[in-house]
């Protein structure tokens, strides 16, 4: 397991998209897979950077963990705030039949999420959101 | 990601490589410069990633296109950035086309 820590900022965003390809590195994750990650973590990290704490500034923590079991690999992403609870899968997944111009700009990202990962799981104990993606490599 | 931009009239060619993502969306936003353009085509071909800050910049690029009876076209994605637009239902809003 690997954890950073790092003030919940967008512009620590490549530092955690860094952070998170390297421990993904020695694993049998495609290229597919890796997007599709990479994906998911800036999104839940993006969220967390302008919203937890706004307008003020907080903490955040990043996990990774793979685990094994037998030939399959799953990569678990964890995410911990302490900033106002918040569960994003409470969220209403957008219309994506929609023309251009009935379409809201933004409110993708959450769903992209979902849609990206095998699953997401959110809660809040002790003071934090605590949200945890799972991913089979 | 590097953004290059290829004026003719009213023609605006956008090639993108590298990543579109939250941090590099708003420069392409501000590079975006449509007053007098009506044909917009976006060339994605050296494009690898795409988060949904970039999908905000393409789809207000097609609303702008749209209400002032423009073209928008997305050329050359690769395979990962086609799935991405057809997750999200972008396939059925922006003109798709391969060379």
């Amino acid at each position: 397991m690997a954890e950073l820590r790092l003030q919940a900022n967008t512009e620590n965003l490549e530092q955690v998209m860094g952070f998170v390809e390297e421990q993904l590195a020695h694993t049998g994750c495609d290229t597919k897979a890796l997007m599709q990650v990479q994906m998911a973590v800036e999104e839940i990290y993006v969220n967390i950077a302008n919203y937890a704490y706004s307008p003020s500034a907080g903490m955040a923590t990043v996990r990774v963990e793979v685990e094994k079991q037998e030939e399959l690999e799953q990569a678990v992403i964890t995410f911990i705030d302490r900033g106002v609870p918040y569960n994003p899968l409470e969220r209403e997944d957008p219309d994506v039949s929609l023309s251009a111009e009935e379409r809201p700009v933004g409110g993708l990202g959450i769903y992209m999420v979902k849609k990206s990962v095998d699953s997401v799981e959110y809660k809040h104990k002790d003071g934090e959101n605590v949200l945890i993606l799972r991913k089979r490599l | 990601m590097t953004i290059t931009k290829n004026k003719d009239g009213s023609r605006l060619l956008v090639k993108l490589s590298g990543r579109l993502d939250t941090t590099t969306s708003p420069q392409l936003e501000r590079v975006l410069l449509l007053d007098d353009i009506h044909e917009v085509i976006f060339d994605l071909e050296e494009l690898q990633y795409l988060a949904s800050a970039g999908l905000r910049v393409l789809l207000s690029t097609q609303k702008k296109m749209n209400a002032k009876k423009g073209t928008m076209v997305v050329r050359n994605a690769n395979e990962t950035i086609l799935e991405v637009f057809e997750m999200t239902g972008f396939s059925h809003v922006l003109t798709i086309e391969h060379d």
